[in-house]
């Protein structure tokens, strides 16, 4: 099943979402990118229901986008994540809601800062240090509890990441196989391989 | 599944003596997943009064928006800072707005308010999610704990608590109250308001 997580660090926050595309009991596809670059300094991972998922994630690229063509600058970490809550909750009392979960990884560069944000369907949202989405969150939140450490270095971060992976990977039955994992700190964003 | 349930958390509010306290559970769920330990569900309205929302989160920073809006249009149009009393009318009204598709809400406010003689007068009330308001002398409570907040705060409030009495009154009942509710706890904020300051303190509590 559909699994993403994402934790904070020394300047940094590192989001990770599996790279299947099912349907049913079928994998379709093995390589999905369901990590979007959403600004220079902004990654969002979504997951839900298929369809919703893309729809909801371009309509929240092009507006992130539209306001940085017509502002110069970019929206913060702290303005995007409140934008597309407020999309979400919107939604949520429609004739046809999206169902899509979101993690928002984003570097502030005016306060030279991390911050990771948890997004459901519903709109709720909350700051945290680090988050799940989908059955891997119920291994990989306990897991963070005991090891994730805000102030561990990149690599620190990484085996903190792979600690996740590897715990959903034994012990949940329909785990996915690969990862997509991705970067954002003062340099912008980056793909790493894990 | 309740969708008033869904992710946990309570809120209290007691009178003492020319004083009131507001306090709350910091825990953010997903049903027994806990996601947050700094979930916010009470929010400054003006110097004197605070508003606390428990129920679905998603309506916590709806009506949190929803509300800031109309207070601001309330003062810039009055010219004037909202008045406790009127101030629970607006909740009241804005919940009964959505009477047939409601915010999963059951506010709980507390503020005080000066009389026409310039005396302080404390004041809470609290709302069902559809605005039916419940003025009350003593305490109000709301959220996934409220059973059990009625049964502690009922055995340790007593009339015309001073500040610190009156802190140490809502802590231990909102603690100990949230101990036996499995899905609030997680540590509690407790906004202690007298006629010349907030006293806001955060505490610890049992992480399970």
């Amino acid at each position: 099943m559909e699994t993403s997580f994402a934790l904070t660090g020394k300047g940094y926050v590192i989001v990770a979402a599996d790279t299947t595309s099912a349907r049913s009991i079928v994998k379709m596809k093995v390589d999905e990118d369901k990590i979007k670059t959403l600004s220079p300094h902004l990654l969002m991972a979504y997951s839900g229901e298929p369809g919703d998922t893309v729809q909801f994630a371009e309509y929240v690229e092009r507006n992130i986008r539209l306001y940085q063509i017509r502002n110069i600058y970019p929206l913060r970490p702290s303005a995007a994540a409140s934008w597309i809550r407020r999309s979400l909750a919107e939604s949520l009392r429609s004739r046809k809601p999206y169902s899509v979960n979101l993690l928002l990884g984003g570097y502030d560069t005016a306060t030279f800062d991390p911050h990771l944000y948890w997004i459901d369907y519903l709109g709720t949202i909350s700051e945290v240090p680090f988050a799940a989405h989908g059955y891997g969150a119920y291994f990989a939140l306990s897991l963070l509890d005991r090891y994730h450490d805000p102030s561990a270095s990149l690599e620190e971060g990484l085996a903190t990441l792979k600690r996740c992976i590897d715990e959903v990977s034994k012990r949940l039955v329909v785990s996915p196989g690969k990862y997509k994992v991705k970067i954002v700190d003062k340099d912008g964003v980056r793909e790493v391989e894990l | 599944m309740s969708i008033m349930e869904l992710n946990g958390g309570s809120v209290i509010a007691m009178v003492g003596k020319d004083c009131v306290a507001i306090a709350a559970d910091m825990r953010l769920g997903n049903q027994a997943l806990g996601i947050s330990s700094k979930f916010e569900r009470i929010f400054p309205v003006t110097d004197r009064i605070y508003l606390g929302l428990p129920g679905l989160a998603t309506d916590v920073a709806t009506l949190r928006e929803r509300f800031r809006f109309r207070v601001n249009m309330y003062t810039i149009k009055e010219e004037r800072e909202i008045q406790p009393e009127t101030f629970a009318h607006l909740v009241s009204s804005t919940l009964y707005e959505h009477r047939f598709g409601p915010y999963f809400i059951e506010p709980v406010m507390a503020g005080i308010s000066k009389t026409p003689s310039g005396a302080v007068k404390p004041f809470i009330a609290a709302t069902d999610l559809i605005g039916c308001l419940n003025f009350a002398k003593d305490f109000v409570v709301a959220g996934t704990a409220s059973t059990k907040l009625y049964g502690v705060a009922e055995g340790l409030w007593e009339p015309d608590l001073e500040p610190e009495d009156l802190f140490e009154t809502i802590s231990q009942t909102l603690l100990n109250a949230t101990d036996r509710d499995a899905f609030s706890g997680w540590g509690c904020i407790v906004h202690i308001i007298t006629k010349d300051k907030v006293v806001t303190r955060t505490l610890k509590g049992r992480m399970d």
